[in-house]
């Protein structure tokens, strides 16, 4: 059977089977819970609790602080210690709300829904909104501004997210054989919304089980189909996925919704099921605590606002000193230089790495070898617009293109000189759209 | 924490295969041709290999110290230039003609223009070029040195098979493709050169587009032009003999000198099946091939240019 792909992409060694095998382990946090306004694209939110007061687990305590931004809730009860400026997962200070856990773990009553029919289309979206559900897979954008496209009628496709193609990362894998359930109800909350479209779950065909079980589930459901995909990184990147599935492009100036589709998540996904389903706004997600300096590597069911400093604690800590601890997997996440940092709606792996493959090899001459055209998933050509960004040569970036990089890192990952090619790029990239955002 | 962590941008992670290990997989797939070549020619090819290998290697490193740049010698393409130089030339060769090609073909065409990555014609090839203009005699002196090992065949003149071919001698074509007929040091033996190919291509070194489009696009100009007509023997004689095999396989998919673009791949590889056809049908030099892949290597730039790829999502279908 040919499975469904896209043209170029890279093969790095994925490190899944360190945790693969590892059911969830619920992780209950320690004294002292951090939540950052910012766990998402868009304005921060805006904190609704002063210091001294007592908060429930699931409350709202920061409430959306514009049409792009969602609301955070606490994740235990507690007492509200301060709001001070904390460090992120990716170095940046932000505002942050600092809960004092009581172990108490009361909650509030959370507003079940009778049946997913008894609710209309501007109700699922409120109760998704209300529960501050966004992107969980990496970028965070919030979930109810990506389900009210402006044409919904015109979605044809509800892809849901669970390629899971970058190294490492096995919390979407545990999710899909644990909960397949919330997943199918979730997709089936989306599907409501949208009254043309199809459902289909993306799974690359590395993990064979996931697809075998939840092709049993819905195989009684007309609108809900399997798609199994070809394993290669970056399958699960938005455009990438998008084409595999629909065969239709999209480019940077384009949303998937322009393609009739609607890409999420297989957390965010669960998230939605939860807030829609049981009225529960996103307070835990999985994160896969791994990598070859992790004593027991695991898969964690974390509150949010729970330091990364604990999950390392819960997989036994490091048997080896680390060279780089990362926030996400090795091709697109955030390398930190300090784990006392919260866990976020977005946090899906902390991986602690004994080499640095980085700093091992200094860049040399480009060779023209095309590896890096061979793998690059926006068909550009990394070598030449890392030239350009090297060179401060703006004009000719976005002339050849250089906006439609994704920032996958399958150039850098493929190149032989070991030139830091996306690193070039990203530093291009952010500059062009700040100036893009100056007022003429 | 008694070590500082490291920081960067993502990706974290690369890939194994780096510029040294690509060089010495090319190395590898080169020893089938030159061990054929010193079984074939004898001890003096062995020699002349030795002494391209180490002039390249020497002239990278005095040129780099002098200068004061970082030595490069550790990334073997000084290696691969000598030994694609060596092979290039013709058995008998002196030892300093083989001297002077590898000093050309480093200082000259590769550091000058700025190191590896920056040449913009093949270093080996530019050499022999430069040497036959120089030095024509004695670099179309096929004669077979004394003491060769194999059981070379030896036609009358010491003219190569297509020499003899066009002055409506008869070739043997199973000699042609093991290779104990005269020529270079490395182009005798195209199943050598065939293993060795293969050896690139499943290692993921090459691109099949510019070999396969070089072969297939003279395959047709042979045909057509070459006054034989649908003369099978006589493709197969054209393909196996001269320089083309060992040309298409490990000279023209030269990443430096060679588009970077898979359609630009194409397009090189017609250009250079055509000019060869040209230069071997109608011209009278017997280096067809060498001249025909550094004249399209200067066109790279051009080609490059008309096959940039559209970006996704913007040339292709729309939804």
């Amino acid at each position: 059977m040919a499975f469904l792909t896209f043209r170029g992409g890279v093969h790095p060694y994925d490190g899944k089977e360190l945790s693969k095998e590892k059911p969830v382990r619920e992780l209950l946090p320690g004294k002292e819970l951090i939540y950052p306004l910012s766990q998402h694209i868009g304005a921060p939110a805006k904190p609704i609790v002063a210091k001294g007061d007592h908060v429930l687990a699931g409350q709202k305590i920061a409430e959306m602080g514009g049409f792009v931004s969602a609301n955070i809730h606490a994740s235990v009860s507690g007492t509200v210690k301060e709001i001070k400026k904390v460090r992120n997962n990716v170095g940046a200070m932000v505002d942050a709300i600092v809960v004092e856990n009581d172990e108490k773990y009361e909650t509030v009553g959370f507003q079940k829904a009778d049946s997913l029919e008894a609710l209309s289309k501007e109700e699922i979206l409120e109760r998704i909104k209300e529960g501050g559900v966004v992107g969980m897979g990496g970028a965070g954008f919030p979930t109810h501004v990506k389900l009210a496209p402006k044409e919904p009628e015109k979605i044809e496709y509800v892809l849901v997210n669970g390629a899971e193609c970058e190294p490492y990362l096995t919390s979407d894998y545990r999710r899909m054989l644990e909960q397949p359930e919330w997943i199918i109800g979730g997709l089936k909350c989306i599907l409501k919304l949208f009254d043309n479209a199809k459902g289909y779950i993306c799974i690359e065909d590395n993990k064979p089980d996931c697809i075998a079980k939840i092709s049993e589930m819905v195989k009684n459901e007309p609108k809900i189909e399997v798609q199994t995909l070809k394993t290669k990184y970056p399958q699960g990147a938005e455009r990438c996925l998008i084409y595999a599935v629909s065969g239709r492009e999209i480019n940077s100036s384009m949303l998937p919704a322009d393609a009739g589709c609607v890409v999420d998540n297989i957390d965010t996904v669960c998230a939605i099921y939860r807030a829609v389903m049981a009225g529960e706004p996103v307070m835990d997600r999985i994160v896969t605590v791994t990598g070859e300096a992790v004593a027991d590597p695991c898969n964690l069911k974390a509150k949010t606002g729970t330091s990364f400093a604990e999950l390392l604690e819960a997989a036994g800590g490091l048997k080896q000193p680390a060279k780089k601890i990362i926030s996400g997997g090795p091709m697109m996440g955030f390398a930190m230089f300090d784990y006392h940092v919260p866990v976020v709606k977005t946090s899906s792996a902390m991986l602690c790495m004994t080499e640095d493959d980085i700093s091992e090899k200094e860049p040399t001459a480009c060779i023209n070898c095309g590896r890096c055209v061979n793998a690059c998933p926006a068909r550009l050509v990394p070598s030449r617009l890392a030239t350009y960004s090297e060179h401060g040569q703006a004009e000719l970036f976005e002339k050849h293109h250089g906006m439609e990089c994704v920032e996958c890192g399958c150039c850098s990952f493929a190149c032989p000189a070991k030139r830091p090619l996306t690193q070039s790029m990203r530093s291009m990239r952010k500059m062009v759209m700040a100036n893009r955002r100056k007022p003429k | 924490m008694s070590e500082l962590l490291h920081v960067s941008s993502s990706p974290h992670v690369r890939s194994k295969v780096d510029t040294s290990s690509i060089m010495l997989t090319v190395i590898i797939a080169l020893l089938p041709a030159a061990l054929f070549g010193i079984y074939n020619f004898g001890p003096h090819a062995l020699l002349l290999i030795l002494v391209t290998i180490a002039t390249c290697v020497a002239t990278e490193a005095v040129y780099e110290k002098i200068v004061h740049k970082k030595l490069t010698v550790k990334d073997y393409s000084a290696v691969v230039t000598g030994l694609l130089l060596a092979l290039n030339l013709p058995p008998k060769a002196p030892w300093w003609i083989a001297v002077i090609g590898g000093v050309f073909a480093i200082l000259v065409v590769k550091q000058l223009f700025g190191g590896l990555g920056q040449n913009f014609m093949n270093p080996a090839l530019a050499a022999r070029c430069f040497l036959l203009i120089s030095f024509t005699g004695r670099m179309t002196d096929f004669t077979v040195p004394g003491g060769a090992w194999g059981n070379i065949v030896d036609t009358v003149s010491g003219a190569t098979p297509l020499a003899a071919m066009k002055s409506g001698e008869t070739v043997d074509l199973l000699s042609l493709f093991i290779g104990n007929i005269q020529g270079t040091i490395g182009e005798t033996s195209a199943l050598a050169i065939l293993i060795g190919a293969a050896i690139l291509l499943l290692r993921g070194i090459i691109d099949f587009r510019i070999p396969v489009a070089y072969l297939l696009t003279f395959s047709v100009f042979a045909l057509i032009f070459g006054g034989h007509g649908l003369d099978f023997y006589y493709l197969l004689c054209q393909l196996c003999g001269g320089g083309l095999m060992l040309g298409a396989w490990f000279m023209a998919t030269d990443y430096v000198t060679s588009p970077i673009t898979s359609k630009g791949r194409i397009v090189y590889g017609i250009c250079l099946g055509i000019f060869t056809g040209l230069f071997r049908i109608f011209g009278g030099s017997a280096e067809g091939v060498s001249y025909a892949i550094i004249f399209c290597n200067l066109m790279v730039p051009l080609i490059e240019r008309f096959t940039m790829p559209a970006a996704f999502g913007k040339g292709g279908k729309k939804a």
